[in-house]
């Protein structure tokens, strides 16, 4: 486990000196800087992640009694539609390709991204993005209100905001594909030598899997959105039957993008945990192998089974039996990666700073949807479960305190790296268990309702849904305030705070943590040389 | 508001209706059954795995603390171990897929059925069909709720509030009956909870289901697919009853169904209709589909215009009657409508051209809508 000899030639020393780092505005606007870029894409998406968090605490001000009291119905429908998009387009994937490039090129022994001014590229057109999608507040008709998932006819009644939702969904979808292209070219081709693909930190692997999802299923959604235009604007009938079209033919297209979707947000959250699970136990990650099949398998099969998102459509019993059987496959290589998790703890040499707590909060309450997952697999029982609180329930479990649970343990364990500094690990305590308190206290009681028989995307409800409503209400507000806290972590964190080692932790394994904190402006300038012992830790 | 208050309110409201409901229901069909136990099937399994799964966890967590001075293994992996942990799941799984597989199969059975009732949903509400009978009628959130849920309404809500209607469908107990379910202008969902199962209501596509109740009452459900602004306000209420009574009631509804059907040819005396007659005709039918968006006042509420020096209803008569076939944006096309007439199209017209303070003294005949089809 011996690394001292072999790190030697990879510090920044080289770089120092000549055309080191621009300066102004001008060294944002333009940048080719993977860790400025990364930088951009995390507080983008620190940004979105509040902006879509008022429109949540909105959602629960309104569902906090029955009766109508603050949000016209329409309104409502515009909150939970645009908090869906911002969330999952907005915060969760923008934090995601930060990280990609904050940590990819640090972790392969790279001196940047392979494409820099498309990495730039793919992150300004976000901004521009949310522009003309938060826009639609101020249209006629109101922003986009027909739910996320914009099923025709329905989404074909909105006004004026239609094509500004369809455009930034492109221009989303843009920005991702050249992400992922960036992503897929560093990895195959920017390795440190000695950086063979199986030895590639776990977080590398999931990324280039997940890049590989995006490409495939961007485009996808890019063509559902299109159809509604021309369904739109230009005469066709796609999904009319009236001129020849099938409304559900949008969903199963929708659908085969929807579901790689969920998996390019999850599957960066379980590289993070496979990086810092083992250096909190001190112990190298369980079943390296195992875990790289498994995140391919989780990949490949997301494509198989997209109607499960639509069961209820009413399709042929040979259909439904096929995408509930490759639904339940899934719960095995997932299965695989949780125990893989536990077996790497397992006669480990623990110890809890925040990244840790996060992370086992990850192991805990992913799984808790992923058992609600493989309920809803069930086709006949999701009869009943579809389009309730169930549902919203199921994928704020595995989104919420599991995948932004994943980011925030990122953020709060490579931070020292970026900033030089030591967060405050009372304050990132604090973070974690009122989080943690907090979004049990939001989430789960949406299992008992939905049972009960409430269902989603609605702004007022019966009366025997009141009580766990008031406390779902109670857990989001708390929710959203224990996020200020977060905010005041990272400020305190930029700003000064006692400095990191380069180290950082004492578990920590990975060419990362051989470069100064924060590490110089450039970094592997001269490529370092990785061996077997160095890489599987 | 204050946390004071807040408390308060928290606690007040728990008497009131203690419900914390917390499971799905067991139903009245022998299908909710099978779908109830499957549920409960799989929560338990989920339940142990979870509790092994996190009690290994937290095991680890306070058994290998570096704090209590825990030292590191270097192990890491273990073939064997990886195999059995591989094998058990895809075990468990074959174990739910196979009673899953059956109730799917036995949902799937429509066949034999005794009557068919056909659904439609529409923005917002329901229409029933009768397919074996021939009648059919609307059924529409209860007075009492409608305005009860207005934006800042203080009516008291009643215990069943937003899940009553005017005209419930009304089904035999001890009947293998088959429920279409279609839809007129967008998706809808069809859900009635104490039945165990959802379909869609899909415009253009007819799916079938089947139900059989055990057990006279009542069932409430809502539609399940967000259908709009008001997708939260079309519920759905069963009456189901024994055999006998139904078939009373079925007798009572034809003779009433022909009775309004012959008022609806018979809209006005003559061939040509007066403003009087038009104008008695057009409130009710404004009432029933515009003033869900356009409001009984004609002002128009949030995303939804005022009627009221509207250009479309003040300009010319032409324009008015396309806007109403064909629709635009929100508003829907009510030219493929198959349960409203041109004449009452010609009444709604004429209502909308002559309320509210919009004098234009414009008759609308029922044969200029007929001509601008």
């Amino acid at each position: 486990m011996s690394t001292a000899e072999t790190t030697a030639p990879l510090s920044g020393a080289m770089n120092h000196g000549h055309h080191d780092r621009p300066s102004g505005i001008g060294r944002w606007l333009f940048s080719t800087n993977h860790k400025d870029i990364g930088t951009m894409y995390l507080v983008f998406s620190l940004i979105m992640f509040f902006v879509g968090g008022a429109m949540a605490m909105a959602i629960r001000a309104e569902l906090f009694q029955p009766g109508m009291q603050f949000l016209d119905p329409q309104f409502f429908n515009s909150m939970t539609t645009v908090h869906a998009l911002v969330m999952i387009f907005g915060a969760v994937m923008p934090a995601g390709v930060g990280l990609a490039n904050w940590m990819i090129p640090l972790m392969i022994g790279a001196p940047d991204m392979a494409l820099p001014r498309m990495n730039n590229m793919s992150f300004w057109i976000l901004p521009f993005a949310f522009a003309l999608m938060l826009s639609t507040f101020f249209m006629p008709g109101g922003a986009p209100a027909a739910g996320w998932t914009m099923y025709p006819p329905l989404v074909l009644q909105q006004g004026a905001a239609l094509p500004f939702l369809i455009f930034s969904v492109h221009f989303l979808g843009v920005s991702s594909i050249m992400g992922a292209i960036n992503i897929i070219a560093t990895v195959i081709n920017m390795r440190a030598p000695g950086m063979t693909f199986m030895r590639m930190p776990l977080f590398v692997w999931t990324w280039f899997i997940t890049a590989f999802l995006l490409i495939a299923s961007m485009p996808v959604l890019a063509g559902a959105v299109t159809m509604l235009l021309t369904d739109k604007y230009f005469g066709t009938s796609f999904f009319s039957a009236a001129g020849g079209g099938d409304p559900v033919l949008f969903q199963h297209v929708f659908w085969f993008f929807g579901h790689p979707e969920v998996y390019v947000l999850v599957l960066p959250a379980f590289g993070i945990l496979s990086q810092v699970i083992p250096a909190f136990s001190r112990k190298p990650l369980f079943g390296y192998v195992s875990m790289v099949y498994a995140t391919a398998a989780i990949a490949f099969l997301s494509f198989f089974v997209w109607a499960h998102h639509m069961f209820t459509v009413g399709m042929p019993l040979a259909g439904e039996l096929f995408f509930m059987y490759a639904t339940m496959s899934i719960a095995v290589p997932t299965g695989v990666k949780i125990f893989n998790w536990l077996a790497t703890m397992w006669r480990g040499s623990l110890s809890f700073e925040t990244p840790m707590l996060f992370a086992i909060g990850v192991v805990v309450m992913f799984s808790i949807g992923g058992f609600s997952g493989l309920m809803m697999g069930i086709t006949p029982v999701d009869f009943q479960y579809h389009d309730t609180y169930f549902i919203v329930a199921h994928f704020h479990y595995v989104l919420v305190p599991g995948v932004v649970f994943g980011l925030i343990s990122a953020v709060y364990f490579w931070m020292p790296k970026w900033t030089g500094n030591m967060y405050d690990e009372t304050l990132g305590k604090w973070h974690f268990w009122t989080s943690t308190i907090s979004v049990n206290l939001l989430f789960f009681p949406m299992h008992f309702v939905g049972l009960a028989g409430m269902p989603r995307r609605i702004p007022d409800y019966n009366i025997q849904f009141t009580e766990w409503n008031v406390l779902s209400s109670i857990g989001g507000f708390a929710f959203g305030l224990s996020q200020l806290i977060f905010l005041w972590v990272v400020i305190k964190c930029v700003r000064g705070g006692s400095r990191a080692t380069d180290q950082v932790w004492e578990g920590a394994v990975g060419l990362e943590w051989t470069l100064p904190s924060p590490p110089p402006f450039h970094t592997h300038t001269t490529p370092p040389q990785v061996t077997a012992a160095m890489a599987r830790t | 508001m204050r946390f004071s208050s807040l408390l308060l309110l928290l606690f007040w409201s728990l008497p009131v209706s203690a419900d914390w409901a917390l499971n799905l229901p067991r139903g009245v069909t022998p299908i909710s059954k099978e779908v109830y136990d499957l549920h409960m099937l799989i929560l338990y399994i989920v339940t142990v795995i979870g509790v092994a799964v996190f009690g290994v966890l937290f095991y680890s967590m306070f058994r290998f603390r570096k704090s209590r001075g825990a030292v590191a293994a270097s192990f890491h992996h273990n073939t064997t171990i990886e195999i059995i942990w591989t094998i058990i799941p895809i075990l468990i799984l074959i174990a739910m897929a196979v009673p899953a597989t059956r109730t799917l199969i036995h949902m799937e059975q429509t066949q034999d059925a005794e009557m068919t009732v056909k659904i439609t949903g529409y923005q917002w509400y329901w229409e029933y069909k009768y397919l074996n009978e021939d009648f059919s009628f609307l059924s529409k959130l209860a007075e009492e709720s409608q305005k009860a849920r207005q934006l800042g309404a203080n009516e008291p809500l009643g215990e069943n509030y937003l899940l009553e209607v005017d005209r419930p469908l009304v089904l035999p107990t001890h009947t293998k009956i088959r429920l279409l379910t279609t839809a007129a202008d967008v998706l809808h969902a069809w859900w009635v909870p104490a039945l165990g199962w959802k379909r869609d209501a899909i415009p253009g596509f007819i799916n079938d289901n089947w139900t059989y109740i055990e057990e006279p009452g009542t069932y409430r459900g809502q539609c399940a697919e967000l259908c709009g602004r008001d997708h939260a306000f079309m519920p759905i209420v069963i009456e189901a009853v024994p055999r006998e009574q139904y078939d009373a009631w079925v007798t009572e509804q034809m003779a009433a169904f022909d009775e309004e059907e012959e008022a609806k040819a018979a809209l006005c005396a003559e061939p040509q209709c007066t403003m009087e007659e038009l104008m008695l005709a057009g409130e009710p039918l404004y009432q029933t589909h515009c003033a869900l968006c356009h409001q009984a006042n004609g002002e128009g509420l949030g995303p939804f215009p005022s009627l009221i020096g509207s250009p479309i209803v003040i300009g010319p008569v032409s324009e008015h009657i396309t806007m109403v076939l064909e629709g635009k944006n929100a508003m829907p096309a009510f030219a493929p409508r198959q349960d409203i007439t041109d004449a009452e199209l010609a009444a709604i017209i004429t209502y909308e051209r002559n309320a509210w303070g919009n004098d234009l003294g414009d008759v609308v005949q029922p044969d200029v809508v007929v001509e601008q089809r």
